[in-house]
């Protein structure tokens, strides 16, 4: 029961950054490998602005989101943009190339240890019910995973700017045409992925840890979620990260020897079974 | 004589629309066949299921009495169908004399040839040299494909045709968007090529289709509306109803 | 037939070796003898061009995008590590077995990567390669796993030349093996099997209507290529005596991509001459400072995808313009 719990807790967090990616990747088409260093960014954010300047758990986190959002914006501005047009292999060179150099960033200011990390003291400790221990800290990152999730499916489905979003990315020269600021919804759709990255990050210290190299070290995680989950789909992609949640936990105390092995596995058999992922659409465009 | 190409019955569904529907089409050897209808009535639909590049909701595919339906693209080049496409597909950064001879080795079988190098394989540039000859592309020979004008672009999509030495030839349109000077070389060309091969001609131009054709088979809504001899086409109330009206009154 | 009045030369003589190729060929030569103490990265050089080379025909000229093609790498070093571990220490042997291994990988796994699309090639290869990198991490009683597969003992080459501390023997072991594959690789490429692999490239699309079967060429590239991977590979183990799991990782195919944009895809020297200023612009520029270098390289793969796709290859031909180039 414990690890259900665990792998759900994890799962959470892995959505919380993967459904940015299926985001650009899914809904803008755009192969972002440099998803991570977003969420590396939050959580260094997050890191700093608690144990240097003392700021709240509870302020700290969103003020990591909104950082990686600002950094996505910039970079949306100035660079991404350029490449929409690109093919996958110059997107993925592109987004390879900012990977080194979110890495060696993060290296020069921070040192390749690990974040130290203390939850502030209402978030720690367990509750204990019989054969099942609940970390008060998994607990939040499941509310917390569950309210953006139902939020985004919302945003999506009912506001002007999902619309507009949805509009924008099946036939950007239509939208133009119905007077839809196409440049600018991108823009917004970029920075709310990579926000959405940033809190990740800040949230997933106490579990995924935070050091240098982290944006390469879960980059086939998130890959797996949007190839699972379907493109641009957030209820696939919760579906699909509470899975590989599950997976990875369970898995790593009952078969520690298979290990992440079958997790790569699965993501390869999806791809070649279901290209568009086990909750997507049926029929590809 | 049996029919060097043969439908049965060929369908194509896209959802719940047909782009193809109940076809049964006979082509004699030798022909000079035009295949016509409106905008969207299907007829490159009907070249991609013969050439294998859609696979048929239904029906059956048959070239020289073999049932093909089931054979790749390459199998039914290697059998002697062989298209050109009404949106060129070419290789934009080879010269002209290297795609056509690409074509030409692949007709040659010496497409898995690893070892000697393109240039020593005389033979086959020498064809492929012979054939910019006869289409008059000996000028651009060297040049690289990307930086032709469209009507010379248009021309290398059917050299490299027929480089594969087809026996059906199969052309979608082959002059669309070619400057009028340059699209009647282009049909001079068409009409020199022996009567070795079979020819299926999709147009929009009824001049040249009735200059060209021998037989006409009219394609609405995906389905065979009729076929017949050129005169009794121009002739007939259904098609200038849906097709032809203006173009034969005016 | 009539005579055709075209000089048919271009293409007649269009696999003739250029002065600029010999010159490049006498490189290694000189290399030995003004770095005579860097032999063992000038052998690193000679490995990671023939890797790189590998790329460069399933990327370059079959265009199949890939990112996990250090699992090719990884297999023929442990591959010829374990052939050496268990009494096959006879280099070419050990050559042979890693090219036979990684070239039956590529051959199963190109018919998952045929499939799809870029995107999904890129996935599935990256998936493939951490599969075996996993396989490897986990197998220890085989690879050794994190700590490497120790007692590697290589015999030596052709009996005659044992590799030596000095890694002279294997610097040249190496930059032979390099030179023959590249000039297999060269005639490939210019044979009509190599056109066929530029014609898919260019124009997918066309191919089987000129009577290519596609997917078999692609499938035959993509086994090529992987057995040329695996030998590089080998070549890895036998000059170090020793296969560190990250033969296969992620990092590694990674960087093998960008070197060889960086000098630029589909002519065979772009790879060549990628894979030397990368490498010694690691050497010179990390030993500075590690963190840096990364920085720098990672720009630097930016401004090239931005601004210069074409890589050094595509700078030395707009140089060049006017003169004929090797190709
Ligand atoms: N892959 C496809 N998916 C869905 N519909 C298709 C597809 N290909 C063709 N169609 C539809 O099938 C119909 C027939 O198309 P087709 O291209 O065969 O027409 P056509 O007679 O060649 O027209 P044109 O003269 O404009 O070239 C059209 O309505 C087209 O939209
Ligand atoms: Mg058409």
């Amino acid at each position: 029961m414990t690890i259900i719990f665990d792998g759900l807790a994890a799962g959470m967090l892995l959505f919380l950054i993967s459904v940015g990616l299926s985001v650009t990747l899914g809904l803008m088409n755009f192969v972002n490998l440099a998803h991570g260093a977003f969420a590396m960014l939050g959580g260094y954010t997050c890191a700093l602005l608690l144990s240097r300047l003392g700021v709240p758990f509870l302020l700290a986190a969103p003020a990591a989101a909104a950082t990686a959002a600002l950094a996505g914006i910039i970079l949306e501005r100035t660079l991404y943009r350029r490449l929409y047009a690109a093919t996958h292999l110059d997107q993925v060179l592109f987004s390879i190339g900012l990977i080194f150099m979110s890495i060696s960033t993060a290296h020069y200011f921070f040192g390749a240890t690990q974040q130290a990390f203390v939850l502030p003291d209402f978030l720690k400790g367990q509750i204990n019910l019989p054969g099942l221990d609940v970390g008060i800290y998994r607990l939040f990152l499941i509310v917390v995973g569950l309210i953006l999730a139902v939020g985004l499916q919302w945003m999506v489905s009912h506001t002007r700017f999902g619309a507009e979003l949805r509009a924008a990315v099946d036939n950007p020269r239509a939208a133009r045409g119905l007077g839809i600021n196409v440049d600018r919804v991108f823009t917004l759709a970029f920075a709310l992925g990579s926000g959405l990255a940033g809190l990740g990050g800040a949230l997933g210290i106490e579990m995924l840890g935070l050091d240098p190299g982290f944006p390469v070290k879960y980059i086939v995680y998130f890959l797996i979620v949007v190839a699972v989950g379907g493109s641009g789909n957030i209820k696939g992609s919760l579906l699909a990260s509470l899975m590989l949640g599950l997976f990875d936990v369970a898995g790593k105390y009952y078969l520690p020897q298979v290990g992440a092995f079958v997790i790569y596995a699965v993501m390869v058999v999806m791809l070649i079974v279901r290209p568009q992922g086990l909750f997507g659409r049926a029929a590809a465009k | 004589m049996t029919p060097v190409l043969q439908t049965r019955n060929l369908s194509k569904r896209f959802g719940g629309f047909f782009a193809s529907k109940d076809v049964s089409l006979s082509i004699e050897p030798g022909a000079r066949h035009a295949l016509i209808g409106p905008n969207g009535a299907g007829k490159t639909t009907l070249i991609n299921l013969l050439t294998g590049f859609l696979e048929p909701s239904a029906g059956e595919v048959f070239l020289k009495g073999e049932d093909v339906t089931r054979l790749a693209q390459h199998q039914r080049v290697k059998r002697g169908l062989v298209r050109t496409f009404q949106i060129n597909r070419l290789f934009a950064e080879m010269t002209v004399l290297e795609s056509v001879t690409l074509s030409v080795c692949e007709r040659l079988g010496l497409g898995w040839n690893w070892w000697r190098p393109v240039g020593d394989h005389t033979a086959a540039i020498d064809e492929a040299a012979e054939l910019l000859a006869t289409l008059r592309l000996l000028d651009v020979a060297h040049t690289q494909t990307r930086s032709l004008a469209y009507g010379r672009q248009r021309m290398i999509e059917i050299a490299l045709a027929l480089a594969a030495k087809p026996q059906v030839l199969l052309l979608d349109e082959p002059a669309a968007g070619v400057p009028t000077d340059e699209s009647r070389e282009l049909f001079e060309t068409i009409a020199q090529l022996p009567r070795e091969v079979t020819i299926v001609l999709i147009e929009h131009d009824m001049d040249l289709v009735f200059r060209f054709a021998e037989r006409i088979s009219v394609l609405v809504g995906g389905a065979l509306l009729t076929e017949d001899l050129p005169e009794v086409i121009a002739r007939d109330r259904r098609v200038r109803e849906v097709y032809l009206g203006e173009a034969l009154d005016g | 037939m009539t005579p055709v009045k075209l000089d048919l030369s271009p293409l007649r003589r269009a696999a003739a070796w250029h002065w600029a190729e010999y010159a490049f060929w006498l490189l290694p030569l000189v290399a030995y003898f003004v770095f005579p103490k860097n032999l063992a990265l000038l052998s690193q050089i000679a490995i990671t061009a023939l890797f790189c080379l590998s790329l460069d025909l399933i990327l370059g000229y079959a265009g199949i995008v890939s990112l996990g093609h250090a699992a090719f790498f990884g297999l023929g070093a442990y591959a010829a590590g374990l052939m050496a571990k268990y009494g096959w220490g006879d280099p070419l042997l050990g050559l042979a077995g890693a090219a036979l291994a990684a070239a039956a990988a590529g051959f199963l796994t190109s018919f998952l990567v045929l499939r799809g699309a870029d995107l999904t090639r890129l996935m599935v290869t990256l998936g493939v390669s951490m599969m075996l990198y996993e396989a490897a991490n986990k197998l220890t009683d085989f690879t050794g796993g994190v700590d490497g597969l120790q007692g590697v003992d290589i015999q030596p080459v052709l009996g005659m030349f044992s590799f030596d501390l000095y890694g002279k023997t294997a610097y040249w072991y190496s930059v032979a093996v390099l030179f023959l594959m590249f000039w297999v690789a060269r005639r490939l490429v210019h044979s009509p099997f190599g056109l066929s692999l530029r014609g898919i490239r260019q124009n997918v699309g066309r191919m089987p209507a000129i009577g290519a079967p596609v997917n078999a060429r692609l499938v035959a590239a993509y086994t090529i290529g992987a057995a040329y991977a695996g030998v590089a590979g080998a070549l890895l183990t036998q000059t170090t005596q020793f296969v560190s799991l990250d033969v296969m990782a992620f990092s590694r195919s990674a960087e093998l991509l960008l070197i060889l944009v960086l000098g630029g895809t589909g002519s065979l020297y772009g790879a060549l001459i990628g894979t030397m200023v990368f490498m010694a612009a690691h050497h010179f520029l990390s030993d500075i400072n590690p963190q840096y270098w990364q920085f720098w390289l990672g720009a630097a793969l930016v401004l090239i995808v931005l601004f210069a796709r074409d890589g050094i290859m595509g700078l030395l031909r707009k140089l060049s313009a006017p003169a004929r180039t090797p190709s």
